[in-house]
């Protein structure tokens, strides 16, 4: 077959040009897209580190200074706000994956013909919007709304003067209901893709079932644990809806504020800052988590 | 193996070991069916209250407490001011920057899987990094990048025309979602093509199809799948996107940024109904592919 084809593509000008246009075809192939995100992803983050270390205003313009008074501000003043963040964050992301591991292991070794139809619940949320779906647990919250009527008044588990919104549980209930689906589906993809054979293999050299479980089936889902919690911790870190629609003045999460100082006081400096050091926290800590769950086995 | 242990273990292992054996057999029998379709309630909830809301006859501004059924709201489902205008914006951008980000996704994916180039680990990387970015930090970066555009020293002052990127509207908004979208669309079209016969290919290619008719004819229709279904998350996290979208919209309104606008003064109805028709219609559509995804593997 080859033999037949070859004359055909070595023609007299074919081979030199095809071959320049495929060494180039990858780079042709990345190009836009690269540069798209080099312009609209990798530039604005150097552009806001150089607003973080300016001085100036909205109105007057910003000077590059170089002067660190943002970060110190920022450290200074803001470290209950970040404390919110991590604790509310760390709490969410704990209980989404104590919800999410038995969901993902039933759905993913007890499934049977439901799989499929499991999954499309799980991902059903991603129907409606975010924002609709926080008003509506706003709705539910509420104090005369149908969860605390109902432990309140009927069944008189609470006190009369009961009430949920404005509190950190609230705001960590929405967070954790609003980022589940992040931690369901990789956790189903990592368990899905573990041979039952391995642990039967397990059981029948002596392995208890808890041993089984803990030494065969958790080692293989780490890849799934991995992202499905770094899909929900970074989110929850950054997030400021729930904290607006659930929470009270003193449920301000780092979101709350750097959305404030940007959008409503115009700080941009300081507003900057907070935000760089968001990032840098968050690209150390994924960093350190790669490591101690072992990148090869993550990456690969 | 089996016959060996079965004669061992009744008599061994039972004595020493039932409790808990007992113990994880109703484990894995009944409790974690059950906390499933106890959980999968908890995430169905907020959906049920919208839909249901959707119906109430609500009195006052806010559409919080439970009043009476009525179809008023069906009957009216963009009759508020600033809604039909902000779904409109919000399809458009959907629409627009679901192809800008599949066509530069796809791209990306295509070079990524089929060729072999120096700093594949820098472009991927790079592709990784904005999905491990809060949003916040994204919108925030962009908005002092556009903002910047316009102002003495700003990064892009002076290279792009002034009055494109800053006063902030459509078209920061548009730029923002290609942006956010082409690493989903990466991640999407990447996974489809990594089972893909390169030998097919090459057969086209030995039966004298040049490069352009390979990939026409066979390349793309075997990806089409993956490219659709990262279209479709690509249409569905741009309709969606509240943060990045709040940073850099200006005075233009998505339905995400009208929505949030409205509820500090008024909950109206019409949230719940246009909530509800998008859900019911996405639901529609899933289902509608997956019968015919079924039909499709039986024939």
């Amino acid at each position: 077959m080859s033999a037949t084809s070859l004359p055909v593509r070595a023609g007299p000008t074919g081979p030199s040009f095809r071959q320049r246009i495929g060494k180039a075809t990858p780079y042709l192939l990345l190009a836009p897209g690269i540069l798209w995100l080099l312009i609209f992803f990798i530039l604005p983050t150097f552009q806001m580190f150089l607003t973080s270390v300016s001085t100036g205003s909205l109105d007057n313009g910003f000077k590059l200074t170089f002067s660190g008074a943002a970060y110190v501000t920022s450290l200074t003043k803001f470290g209950p706000q970040f404390l919110n963040s991590l604790l509310y964050g760390g709490m969410a992301t704990l209980l989404t994956f104590a919800i999410g591991f038995p969901v993902a292991y039933t759905i993913a070794f007890r499934g049977g013909r439901w799989k499929n139809f499991l999954l499309f619940i799980v991902i059903a949320p991603f129907f409606t919007s975010f924002l609709i779906r926080t008003i509506s647990w706003k709705v539910l919250l509420l104090d005369d709304g149908p969860v605390l009527s109902f432990l309140r008044d009927t069944l008189h588990l609470l006190p009369p003067d009961a009430s949920v919104i404005g509190t950190p549980i609230a705001v960590i209930a929405g967070i954790t209901y609003n980022f589940l689906p992040f931690m369901i589906l990789p956790l189903y993809v990592a368990l899905e893709k573990i041979d039952p054979r391995l642990i039967e293999a397990a059981n029948d050299l002596y392995a208890s079932r808890a041993g089984a479980f803990r030494r065969v089936t958790i080692p293989l889902a780490l890849p799934g644990i991995f992202a499905g919690t770094i899909l929900t911790f970074i989110p929850a870190l950054g997030d400021y809806v729930n904290a607006t629609l659930l929470g009270g003045p003193q449920t301000q999460m780092i979101g709350n504020v750097i959305q404030s100082r940007f959008l409503l006081l115009g700080d941009y400096p300081v507003a900057a800052a907070l935000s760089f050091i968001l990032m840098a926290a968050i690209l150390v800590a994924v960093s350190v988590y790669a490591r101690a769950l072992g990148t090869e086995q993550l990456t690969g | 193996m089996t016959a060996v242990s079965q004669p061992l273990n009744p008599t061994a292992a039972a004595t020493t070991r039932r409790p808990p054996r007992r113990f994880l057999h109703a484990l894995d029998h009944w409790f974690l069916p059950g906390f499933t379709v106890v959980a999968i309630g908890y995430l169905l909830v907020p959906i049920v209250v919208m839909i249901i809301f959707s119906f109430n006859d609500y009195q006052g501004k806010f559409n919080f407490v439970w009043h009476g059924f009525t179809l008023q709201g069906w009957f009216h489902p963009f009759d508020w001011p600033g809604l039909p205008d902000a779904i409109k914006t919000s399809l458009f951008i959907a629409f627009l920057s679901t192809i800008g980000s599949t066509i530069l996704g796809t791209f990306i994916g295509l070079a990524l899987t089929r060729y072999s180039f120096k700093g594949r680990g820098a472009i991927n990387g790079l592709i990784f990094l904005p999905m491990a970015t809060p949003e916040i930090v994204m919108g925030s970066s962009l908005l002092t990048l556009f903002v910047n555009s316009g102002l003495q020293g700003g990064m892009l002052n002076g290279i792009v025309p002034k009055g494109v990127l800053f006063p902030l509207g459509f078209t920061t908004i548009l730029i923002a979602h290609i942006m956010f979208n082409i690493s989903y669309v990466v991640v999407t079209v990447k996974a489809r093509i990594a089972g893909f016969d390169r030998r097919l290919e090459e057969a086209a290619m030995d039966l004298g199809a040049d490069e352009l008719t390979t990939f026409w004819k066979v390349t793309f229709p075997l990806i089409f799948p993956g490219v659709l279904a990262a279209a479709l998350l690509a249409f569905s996290l741009s309709i969606d996107d509240f943060i990045i979208t709040s940073f850099v919209s200006g005075t233009t309104n998505t339905f995400p940024i009208w929505a949030y606008s409205i509820i500090k003064n008024a909950l109206p109805v019409q949230i719940n109904v246009v909530g509800s028709m998008v859900f019911l219609g996405a639901v529609l559509i899933v289902g509608l592919s997956n019968i015919r995804q079924a039909r499709g593997n039986r024939a």
